[in-house]
């Protein structure tokens, strides 16, 4: 098939926005594993830096994964019934209900934070704790969990299916987890996944609210990169990737295979 | 679960006036028989599915209402208590479920026991005969399968009335007719109290022991099939059921007379009157004997008979089926004939 100059051009172009895009990922990858980067690669590549960030970051590390656990323990916990109740009773109410859930991912996260330091900044307690940093980001996912199951449940004709379960003898929380639940599974899923990458990568919000002690990766990232050499940076951020890749890339083929079967249904 | 006894149901005054102000469903009292399969009918929106929802327990009645399961007050009961069986428009059949674990849904919810759920569930497939869909996923069976597996899931917990809402409605026409048959001798050798809610005056006819008529949340009429079809006791059944010829004309002498001739009535009174009859009481016979006559305007051959749209006899068109075999000209006089007792005088 012949094809034309202009779709090579095109194709020149698409590259080119790639390279620009995949080149300082690969550059910043390669800086976390090479021994001297102003040297280049032919001082030799180690995986010492990574010993270092281990070192020197691994509490933060750990705390960004139990963070996203709790995060994703959370919006679960409150996320799947709100988006139950807001499928369940369309109306004023709900919908302005579901706009202030929304409302935070709008506002800026350190206006969030801010917000959150002036109400409860004097709870020293709890302002020291990792909870704090789990408030703001359960406020920040929330809606993400809700818009997710929420757009599940108006796919289908749920309320039927309860009534039928119902007519069959099954009480509310019968219905709930064995007709609700596992119908709504792929909207839980897919808000779930959503919800540990976004905490996982949260810098905005944790930066105001994190101390000394409650570091998480993202903002652990931002200190490496301003008070260590550019090898620790760039080796923390590969740890970064390794963390966050898998979880994005489920996402991706979760939603395809979601669209699939929709498609097929 | 006593599916074998046969429970009636019972509506005392009741009514439904939805949050919004919607009256739904006028005041009103019926009862079913136990064993009985009562057909509400009605166009859309005239409180059919309403009432069929207070029957099963998903709408509570207004205030003063009651609903009676034989001698019980269930009208306080939730749905799940009630043991009805329900088949619904969608089916509403479980995606997360195969056919198998739908139709064991309610006997896993009864708490029936393993080796007795499992007998059950293999009956259900046998009655509706669907023993090698088990496996399948819901997503995989075609409209007619469902309803199938809807009515198995709901049978199988031997409830004590059976509840359909409408459930042919998303079938293709031939579907529809074979399902028919198959509801009909599977209501009956059942023995179940059933509550069918249809639209479809056909359906209605073949499935009904009895139709109650509702237009406009109210219950018009209740009789059986043929009650209803030949004696309709208001204006509204008549026009809603088969096709009506209303005719105008004059009452003298215990005949009506129409512009195309005299009916012997029998009637009392005198003076302008409106009759109403069936096209298919309307015989073509040889002019000599015809006691009204007309001219054919248009002919439509249906299969097993022909429709005639006949002017002359009364102001407008008359229809008239024939199962006579041969073909009418337009333009062709006619003779009729209408027995007297075939003509129905109505209030509006």
């Amino acid at each position: 098939m012949r094809r034309s100059g202009y779709f090579y051009a095109q194709l020149a172009f698409t590259l080119l926005v790639c390279a620009f895009l995949i080149v300082p990922v690969f550059m910043s990858i390669i800086a976390g594993l090479t021994e001297n980067f102003f040297i280049g690669v032919k001082s030799g590549l180690t995986l010492r830096w990574i010993g270092v960030v281990w070192d020197l970051y691994a509490p933060t590390i750990l705390r960004s994964m139990y963070i996203a656990l709790a995060t994703l323990a959370v919006t679960s916990f409150v996320g799947v019934p709100t988006a139950y109740v807001l499928a369940k009773r369309p109306g004023l109410v709900t919908r302005l209900i579901e706009e202030f859930l929304v409302l935070p991912v709008a506002i800026p996260g350190l206006a969030i934070a801010l917000a959150l330091i002036i109400t409860y900044g004097g709870f020293r307690d709890f302002r020291t704790s990792w909870l704090f940093i789990l408030v703001g980001h359960v406020l920040y996912t929330l809606p993400f969990m809700v818009r997710s199951v929420l757009a599940v449940l108006s796919s289908f004709d749920f309320l039927v299916l309860e009534e039928s379960a119902a007519s069959l003898g099954a009480g509310f929380w019968r219905r709930f987890f064995g007709i609700v639940i596992p119908n709504a599974r792929s909207g839980i899923i897919a808000g779930a996944l959503t919800v540990v990458t976004l905490s996982i990568g949260e810098f905005n919000l944790t930066w105001m609210l994190h101390t000394p002690e409650t570091m998480t990766l993202p903002v652990g990232l931002a200190d490496s990169y301003a008070s260590m050499r550019l090898e620790i940076g760039s080796a923390y951020t590969l740890v970064f990737f390794v963390m966050i890749t898998p979880l994005l890339i489920a996402l991706q083929r979760y939603g395809m295979q979601r669209t699939k079967t929709r498609k097929a249904a | 679960m006593n599916g074998d006894t046969r429970t009636s149901i019972r509506l005392v005054n009741c009514a439904k006036t939805f949050a919004n102000g919607t009256r739904a469903l006028e005041r009103c009292s019926l009862e079913v028989a136990g064993g009985e399969t009562m057909v509400f009918l009605g166009p859309s929106g005239c409180g059919k599915t309403t009432l069929l929802r207070v029957i099963a327990g998903l709408e509570s009645p207004d205030s003063g209402g009651s609903v009676y399961f034989d001698d019980e007050d269930v009208t306080e009961m939730p749905i799940e208590q009630r043991n009805v069986g329900m088949v619904f428009q969608s089916y509403a059949l479980f995606p997360n479920m195969n056919v198998e674990d739908n139709i064991a849904y309610g006997l896993k919810v009864h708490g029936v026991a393993p080796e007795k759920r499992a007998k059950r569930v293999d009956e259900m497939l046998q009655m509706m005969q669907i023993a090698e869909l088990r496996e399948r996923r819901i997503t995989q069976l075609s409209g007619g399968q469902r309803q199938r597996v809807a009515l198995a899931r709901a049978i199988a917990v031997r409830p004590r009335v059976l509840l359909l809402d409408e459930p042919l409605t998303a079938l293709d026409a031939l579907l529809r007719e074979r399902l028919r048959v198959e509801i009909d001798v599977l209501l009956h050798s059942l023995g179940i109290t059933a509550a069918y809610v249809t639209h479809d005056q056909g359906e209605a006819m073949a499935i009904g022991d009895r139709v109650a008529v509702m237009n406009k949340g109210v219950i018009v009429q209740t009789g059986s099939p043929r009650e209803i079809y030949y004696k309709p006791a208001h204006s509204f059944v008549a026009d809603f059921i088969g096709t009506m010829n209303r005719v105008s004309g004059t009452l003298r002498d215990g005949a009506l007379e129409l512009p195309g001739g005299r009916i012997q009535w029998g009637q009392e009174g005198s003076g302008a009157t409106q009759a109403l009859f069936r096209p298919n009481d309307a015989r073509i016979v040889p002019e000599a004997e015809a006691a009204l006559r007309g001219v054919v305007e248009q002919q439509f051959f249906l299969g097993d008979r022909t429709r005639l749209h006949v002017s002359g006899v009364a102001d407008g068109i008359v229809v008239v089926e024939t199962t006579e075999h041969r073909e009418f000209r337009v333009g062709e006089a006619i003779g009729l004939r209408v027995e007297g007792a075939a003509l129905l005088r109505l209030r509006d």
